[in-house]
């Protein structure tokens, strides 16, 4: 039984400890924003915050997490409640398929919250690790520095 | 007995699918269902066509629900590729949605005596001279689309549109960014079981015995296919892990050498195809001689391919993210041999997806798990290695030019001749079932070899090969391999990529040996108002170049328009060679007649320009005799962030043109004018794709 925090709630899951965390999300506790993309570290789809640093979660053993703090892109925002990058990115149309989005969403907010201000070559290289196929990659880091700034002007 | 009159032609799919309420339905409580037979490929297709129908409708945007397309009652509109959605999908609702508001509105005004031209629909109420006098949801259980749409109907005129032309936002992205399932990988139904595939361990290879299942795990074994299901994808994860290390293939060498594949592609068996056989207008007095080289590219979508698929009672169902459901319908059936109508498939979306990947093949292998556990559902996913090992890639391609021109430089002569694999093994269209377990199995079916889609098309390896310049002469020869070491199928822009860098790398070359300019010398030899135009815009648009350029900067200029019939485009590429090629900024401009939906056009042609410097300066699928090396990102490279290049795009208004797709008329003239830049930069004339610094520095020491 590992327990830990996800998205703000604590839950306990009882997989074998060395269960992927990204299959542990999706699969037992049914949340299905962090994609799967190589299971190798590789592309950033899995990416999750685990105590607020930008994670690859497809390689990352369950019993890891345990007591820690896990954040997936659901834990960002709602429809209801969007963050400030989700909102940004809808704003930016910043996604062609949209299969890689929630780690760079991810990533970005591992980024704002280390870097309020990033400048536009930041970006790109805190957002280096992930993947895109779709060319959105402009789009993306300019929703970036759009939630930057919107998160500067209402503090 | 007298033959029936032939059926009014209608337009797009239309005419094949020609019932109304295949396509539309209204709801008593105010929504539209729109449901077209083509799919979300992550091209925002759905969005587009969400605006065609509301627009003729005149009902507000957000009433449309559009429905996923399935073979049980959708429109069965073939492939969903080569830019055609628009044409052929939304030109069809353009008309059924006019018809269907024609229609109602005549009912309407029978009812009331209301004339119909008094009648305005206002977010589908209609609003007679004294108020609302009906609407398509108080109508919209009468059974009024229970017809075959009229030929003759009103179509708004570009002016009278409001939402198509305007820039909307895509519908499907908000769940996207908020991680709500969605795609195929996030489908999960009661009693799921979890499967893997452990494909051979190199092509060709032969199960030497059959493995025992591991624990927790069951194993399906026919022929040379494997794959292991369990209660948990942890499970099934972990057993293909241990299988692949545990079971033994008896392999050999079945691939060319990767060094000789351009002997290989001159040398081997083909079917030679003359397209065009003009002598030249004068004899040359300078002929030049060029060649490119292009290895196999991965579709290498950042998603795995992944399906569901339910056998029970003699009759399967299948959920999957095929770009052609109707034909994969069919080779699922020859494969299980099934009756056609006994197999239902249902789209839901993927990762993006450029062309025929390992949709369909992944869904065979999910089903042929699902028949050795009749009523449980199988969720088959590929891993990282299966999707860039095993998914079909788009062949190896070697293109000759011999151009020869008079005094001036002007062109008399243009031979063109293309070495390749076909750029078709979709399924469905062969005697014999072509996706990929089919011809593991112990009683295989024969793999058909790829074809090329018919001219009419657009064509596959001679795809963009007719120059759209005066070319005086013109000889056009295709060869086509009859040999496949290598499966491969359609993408992005199938043979047009190499055929455009070849064109315009040498309409480059030829213009700068005459002393000419690159622009002017590419105008002379056009005729068509519509490309010199985008070439202009694109020239404007980049201005003029900068004072004082950094060490190793380029620019270079390439255009086509795609399949000679589709979107118009030109581009400039700014690079800067250091160890390396970077694109800086792209410029590009585009024709594509109507445009749905602005922002979403603009954002699929910067979307293939950015993955067109990936093709141009990274991508190479690699290979000893036995298998594909370049299976883990680590091995297949795309391009990242950091050297993703400023994108600048503008359309030019055509709103009466007809409206073309614009998914892929980027690809070509984007990895042509990064070739062109580079030659501004370094003298060499790239060859050989990808343009890495060995492979410049091999074309460098093969320069005349
Ligand atoms: S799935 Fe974790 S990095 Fe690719
Ligand atoms: S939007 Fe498709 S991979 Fe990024």
């Amino acid at each position: 039984m590992t327990a830990f925090y996800l998205n703000g709630t604590t839950v306990s899951v009882d997989l074998p400890a060395d269960t992927p965390l990204l299959t542990a999300i999706r699969n037992e506790l049914a949340l299905f924003g962090s994609r799967f993309g190589c299971g190798a570290e590789q592309c950033g789809s899995c990416m999750m915050l685990i105590d607020g640093q930008a994670e690859f979660s497809c390689t990352r053993p369950l019993d890891s997490v345990a007591g820690r703090d896990v954040i997936t892109v659901e834990g960002l925002g709602t429809p209801e409640h969007p963050h400030p990058l989700q909102q940004a990115f809808l704003a930016e149309q910043a996604g062609q398929c949209g299969y890689c989005l929630s780690g760079m969403l991810i990533s970005a907010a591992a980024l704002l919250s280390a870097n309020p201000q990033p400048d536009e070559a930041e970006v790109r290289t805190a957002l280096n690790r992930n993947l895109c196929r779709c060319g959105a990659h402009n789009r993306i880091v300019r929703a970036v520095l759009r939630a930057a700034d919107q998160l500067r002007d209402t503090p | 007995m007298t033959a029936a009159a032939p059926k009014p032609a209608l337009p797009g799919s239309l005419n094949a699918n020609r019932l109304l309420s295949q396509w539309i339905g209204f709801d008593k409580s105010g929504r539209v269902s729109i449901r077209p037979g083509k799919v979300e490929i992550g091209q925002g297709i759905v969005t587009a066509l969400a605006q065609i129908a509301a627009d003729e409708l005149d009902v507000a945007f957000e009433r449309i629900d559009m429905q996923p397309a399935t073979t049980a009652t959708s429109p069965n509109e073939g492939v969903t590729s080569g830019s055609r959605s628009v044409t052929e999908s939304g030109m069809a609702l353009r008309h059924a949605c006019a018809a269907a508001r024609q229609i109602f509105l005549s009912v309407t005004a029978q009812r009331t005596g209301v004339p119909l031209d008094r009648i305005e629909v206002v977010d589908g109420r209609f609003i007679g001279p004294s108020g609302e006098i009906g609407s398509y949801w108080a109508d919209a259980d009468t059974g009024l689309l229970a017809c075959e749409a009229p030929a003759k109907v009103k179509i708004k005129s570009a002016a009278e549109r409001s939402i198509a032309g305007t820039t909307v936002a895509r519908i499907d992205l908000p769940d996207k960014v908020f991680g709500l399932p969605r795609f195929i990988h996030d489908l999960r139904l009661p009693g799921m079981i979890f499967a893997r595939v452990v494909r051979p361990a190199t092509r060709g290879a032969r199960l030497v015995e059959a493995p025992e299942a591991p624990a927790g795990c069951s194993l399906v074994i026919d022929g040379n296919f494997v794959a292991v299901a369990a209660d948990t994808e942890a499970t099934a994860d972990a057993a293909a892990t241990k299988l692949a290390a545990r079971i033994r293939w008896d392999e050999r060498d079945t691939l060319p050498e990767q060094t000789e594949m351009r002997a290989f592609l001159r040398a081997s068996p083909a079917e030679k195809l003359t397209l065009a056989d003009q002598p030249g207008r004068a004899a040359p007095t300078q002929t030049l001689r060029t060649q490119f080289y292009r290895p196999y590219l991965s579709h290498a979508s950042i998603g795995v391919c992944c399906a569901v698929a339910r056998f029970a009672d003699d009759r399967l169902e299948v959920w999957s993210h095929s770009q052609s459901i109707f034909l994969l319908r069919k080779d699922l059936a020859r494969v299980l041999g099934l009756p056609i109508e006994a197999v239902t498939v249902h789209h839901r979306e993927g990762a993006g997806c450029y062309g025929h990947n390992g949709a369909d093949d992944v869904a065979l292998d999910a089903s042929l798990v699902a028949r050795a556990h009749p009523g449980s559902p199988v969720r088959l996913q590929w891993s990282r290695a299966d999707e860039l090992g095993w998914s079909p890639f788009s062949s190896a391609m070697l293109v000759e030019i011999e151009a020869g021109v008079d005094a001036k430089g002007d062109l008399v002569d243009w031979k063109h001749e293309v070495f390749s694999n076909g750029h078709l093994l979709r399924p469905g269209n062969f005697d014999s079932p072509s996706l990929l377990a089919a011809a593991e199995l112990a009683t295989p079916f024969e793999a058909p070899i790829a074809q090329n889609p018919p001219l009419a098309s657009g064509g596959g390896a001679d795809r963009n090969a007719f120059p759209i310049y005066r070319t005086g002469g013109l000889t056009l020869d295709i060869h086509r391999l009859l040999d496949m070491p290598i499966r491969v199928s359609s993408l992005r822009g199938l043979g047009a990529m190499v055929n455009v860098l070849a064109i315009e790398a040498t309409m480059d070359e030829l213009a700068a040996t005459a002393g000419r300019d690159p622009v002017e010398y590419r105008l002379t030899h056009l005729d068509d108002q519509r490309a010199k135009d985008v070439i202009e815009a694109v020239v404007a648009m980049a201005g003029p170049r900068p004072a004082a350029p950094p060490d190793g900067y380029g620019r270079g200029l390439a255009f086509a328009r795609y399949k000679g019939t589709s979107a118009y485009c030109a581009v400039v590429a700014e690079i800067e060679a250091e160890e390396q090629v970077r694109v800086r900024r792209l410029w590009i401009a585009a024709d594509a007649g109507e445009v749905i939906n602005p922002e979403g056009a603009a954002h699929q042609i910067e979307g293939g320009a950015v993955q067109a410097c990936s093709f141009a300066l990274k991508e190479a699928v690699t290979f000893d005799r036995r298998g594909i090396t370049s299976n883990a990102w680590e091995t297949y490279q795309i391009l990242r962030f950091e050297d993703v290049p400023q994108v600048m795009t503008q359309l030019l208004p055509r709103p009466d043109l007809p409206p073309v797709g614009v998914g892929e008329c980027a690809t070509g003239p984007t990895v042509a004018a990064i070739a062109n830049a580079i030659h501004d930069a370094l003298g060499v004339r790239p060859r050989t794709m990808p343009f890495t610094a060995d492979n410049l520095s091999l074309d460098m020491g093969n320069a005349p």
